[in-house]
């Protein structure tokens, strides 16, 4: 992983970048450890801000579909994120949206249950400890005594990659697992035929219930659901038939059920399963095949035990479900 | 009015930007680190139920999980009304010492040691991790990547997840520790102490064996005079997890110390137009601008202030070195930006050994793993220090624990106005008129602010390489006078 010298001609070339995310997906990119070395022997990184030099002007030179691919991480928040996307699809062959946040909008998704304002607001003007009277938000444009400042837009909803420029293929993970980029691209780089464009890659087509290793019984039945705290978790058997929510039904495996092997119900990040679209709706169908009764009261007060439904089963998928943008 | 720009600085979520204002006699006339990003996570944690914020907050940062789950696991326990049981907390402190075992060996052997084991005016090419490992050896280097690694595997044995924590729970932990794994932590800890001492040794004779860095140290364009806050215990010595707020001012003298729930009588922000970054400040004082001082309001969060702040280390090897370093320094409070690698040093040396004290605790294997709950309270604070500054997650709950508020000051957050104020000075002494802007000037404006391990570039810290820049100078009617590029 030299930086400054020319791409490798024989190498194929690759670009890894973030737009709103937390850092974590690089990390996971990092954390191959000794198979990073085998990712730069096959691969020239000719753009990838935390390693090489971080001039957009450097992208904005190269041909387009210079890029052999693309790795892009976090969802798009601001107009910066967008100009990048577009940038790097027009510079890529392959582009695929990498992590929770790129493929489905994210933990940073969850904003779009508010609008712009009401998170400026809070942020700026609400918040316990900032004093603000004069109600000062920050300015696109600002002009300071000795010149002027500028600062991306902050958008009004936060949206997935695949909403701003057409995606090739989706890695899930929140990050992903460290492991299964390495398979993912070993095969690209060995040149196997790749599924069809729009696929996910880099995961099971099975859901994290067939991954998971606590018990399970053939009946699911449930006369109320609890809270994680509410009850004493017995370590062994499935979430579900304790009556705690875990998203593992409506939830792609691949993971390696590391939450749930941590005591810790799933919370979706790897997003919907093979078949489905929409984790919510996926999830909502697990449930009512697990409701322990037949009548319509008794019904709506065990659906009444879950809370915040909406921001546990879109946990990480808000922008792209079906509720999309603030309807709740 | 000429203009450089450094843009980007480093890299994390967006990017920063530095902008340098030159005035008529080509001096400079005022700097701005700007921080484009916004994210919101206090207004989306709204309507979430109260114990799901700790696997939430993680996704604030991907380096540095652990501290935004530590804060939060505390501030959720506080809404509950509840203490863990010793196992509990015990088995949550253990993971935090690992957490900055890890992080700190990261930052000094990644990102510091470059430029003093190296040296800060070396070729660009040299100045970076390999350049290091060049100079002290290959054995050396693996063994960093050893330790690192082994303080990532506590963290995944503890933690639940490698990157995004889940281990909190409302009032406990999720998952206990067993005797075998207890054995095997207490032979990590031990490698952790050996590898300190060794670092803080390499550290001493690189550096204060070499006059000319610890002149740079001493008398660089980088002091700023400012107030210090840290977390300390009941003896007044430093705590990553808990304890009480402690500031000192420029001179030493304390001028606060608060329970987590009393922050924001103490704490405000500033909001600037041209960041989304606010610029936190002690209340007491008021919001006086970037100036430093005792008079202003500004104070740092950093190693070097949980030092300043504190009478002392809990642990015998680091109150050792504590003493040795204000030694050297000539006094306390010390208010050299670049002593921060020291003190940072000293925690590295404090989390070490008091990861080896967890450990051989006859508690950290105990079964008790959560506290009994009864009702919610709906407030609560939680207060940790993390490895960049003091970090306050402050939420507010209906009766049934659904979250209404969420106020978060996070570490590199308290020390953004320094962090300006130290680039500023930087370039002040550096930037002269009729002078060409060299490879080595930027180094030495970039370690102003790379001494504060700023969040917004802790990405870098596994990587064999420093920020890469390009300093462009503009005259003012944007004509490109000058461009300087470090790859």
């Amino acid at each position: 992983m030299t930086t400054g010298d020319k791409p490798h001609p024989e190498k194929m070339k690759l670009a890894i970048y973030w737009g709103a995310a937390c850092g974590g997906c690089c990390v996971s990119v990092l954390d191959t450890h000794e198979g990073l070395l085998d990712i730069t022997a096959a691969a020239e990184p000719v753009f990838w801000p935390i390693a090489l030099d971080t001039k957009y002007r450097d992208v904005e030179a190269m041909p387009d579909q210079y890029i052999d691919l693309t790795l892009f991480n976090g969802a798009i928040r601001n107009s910066e994120n967008k100009h990048m996307a577009e940038l790097l699809r027009r510079k890529s062959k392959i582009l695929v949206a990498y992590g929770s946040c790129a493929h489905m909008g994210g933990i940073p998704g969850l904003a779009n249950f508010f609008s712009k304002l009401e998170v400026i607001n809070r942020v700026y003007d609400e918040s316990e400890s900032t004093k603000n009277p004069e109600k000062v938000h920050p300015d696109t444009h600002f002009t300071v005594r000795e010149g002027e400042l500028d600062i991306p837009e902050f958008y009004n909803e936060v949206y997935p990659l695949n909403k701003i420029v057409e995606v090739d293929y989706f890695i899930p993970g929140c990050p992903p697992q460290s492991s299964r980029l390495l398979e993912v691209f070993n095969a690209i780089v060995s040149g196997v035929p790749l599924p069809p464009k729009g696929s996910v890659i880099g995961a099971l087509d099975k859901t994290n219930c067939d991954d998971c290793k606590r018990k399970k019984s053939d009946k699911k039945l449930v006369k109320r659901f609890y809270r994680p705290w509410e009850i004493e978790d017995d370590h062994e058997t499935c979430f579900l038939e304790q009556g705690i929510i875990c998203m593992g039904p409506a939830t792609r495996g691949g993971c390696g059920v590391r939450c749930v092997e941590g005591n810790g119900p799933c919370r979706g990040c790897y997003g919907p399963p093979p078949g489905s679209s929409d984790p919510g709706a996926k999830m909502m169908s697990a449930i009512a095949t697990m409701i322990d009764s037949n009548d319509p009261d008794e019904i709506d007060a065990i659906v009444d035990d879950i809370v915040d439904p909406a921001g546990l089963f879109y946990r990480f998928s808000l922008p792209l479900s079906i509720l999309g943008k603030k309807l709740l | 009015m000429t203009r450089i720009t450094i843009d980007p600085v480093t890299r994390l979520e967006g990017h920063g930007k530095i902008e340098i204002f030159l005035n008529e006699e080509g001096e400079v006339e005022n700097v701005y680190f700007q921080v484009p990003e916004l994210r919101g996570f206090e207004k989306f944690c709204e309507g979430r139920p109260v114990e799901e914020l700790p696997s939430i907050v993680t996704k604030i940062c991907g380096v540095c999980p652990g501290c935004h789950h530590m804060a939060s696991g505390k501030a959720v326990d506080a809404v509950f009304g509840v203490t863990p049981p010793p196992t509990a907390r015990k088995i949550r402190e253990l993971f935090y010492m690992a957490h900055f075992v890890h992080s700190h060996i990261a930052h000094f052997y990644a990102l510091a040691a470059p430029d003093f084991i190296v040296g800060p005016m070396a070729e660009p090419s040299k100045r970076n991790i390999l350049g290091v490992i060049e100079k002290v050896g290959l054995d050396i280097g693996k063994e960093v990547i050893k330790q690192r690694r082994i303080a990532q595997e506590i963290q995944a044995m503890i933690g639940g997840h490698q990157t995004h924590v889940i281990m909190n729970t409302p009032g406990g932990v999720r998952k206990g520790i067993t005797p075998e794994q207890r054995d095997d932590i207490v032979k990590k800890a031990e490698g952790f102490i050996g590898f300190g001492k060794f670092s803080m040794q390499l550290f001493k004779e690189a550096v204060l064996g070499n006059p000319e860095y610890l002149d740079i140290i001493l008398n660089g364009p980088y002091n700023l005079t400012l107030h210090s806050m840290g977390l300390v215990d009941e003896n007044n010595h430093v705590n990553f997890y808990d304890g009480k707020v402690r500031v000192v001012d420029t001179t030493g003298k304390e001028l606060c110390k608060y329970e987590a729930p009393d922050y924001s009588n103490y704490i405000e922000e500033h909001v600037e137009p041209w960041s989304y970054l606010k610029f936190p400040y002690l209340k007491k004082i008021g919001w006086k601008g970037f100036v430093d001082g005792n008079d202003s309001g500004v104070y740092q969060a950093t190693p070097l202030s949980r030092l300043n702040a504190a009478d002392g280390m809990a642990t015998p090897i680091a109150q050792q070195e504590y003493t040795e370093m204000y030694r050297i320094l000539k006094g306390k409070p010390v208010h050299s930006t670049l002593a921060m690698h020291w003190a940072r040093l000293i925690e590295l040396i404090y989390a070490a050994e008091h990861c080896y004290e967890l450990a051989i605790d006859p508690d950290i294997t105990g079964s008790e793993l959560r506290a009994t709950l009864s009702h919610i309270i709906g407030e609560g604070v939680g207060i940790v220090e993390a490895q960049r500054g003091t970090l306050t997650h402050h939420y507010q709950t209906d009766e049934k624990g659904m979250v209404k508020k969420v106020n978060l000051i996070v570490g590199t957050t308290n020390n953004h106005a320094a962090i300006c104020m130290s680039i500023k000075k930087a370039a002040q002494g550096l930037i002269k008129k009729n002078t060409p802007v060299t490879q080595g000037t930027l180094n030495m404006i970039e370690m102003a602010f790379r001494a504060y391990d700023p969040c917004f570039s802790c990405a870098t810290h596994s990587l064999p390489g420093q920020m890469k820049m390009i300093l462009n100078v503009h005259d003012e009617k944007g004509q490109l006078l000058q461009s300087v590029r470090r790859d």
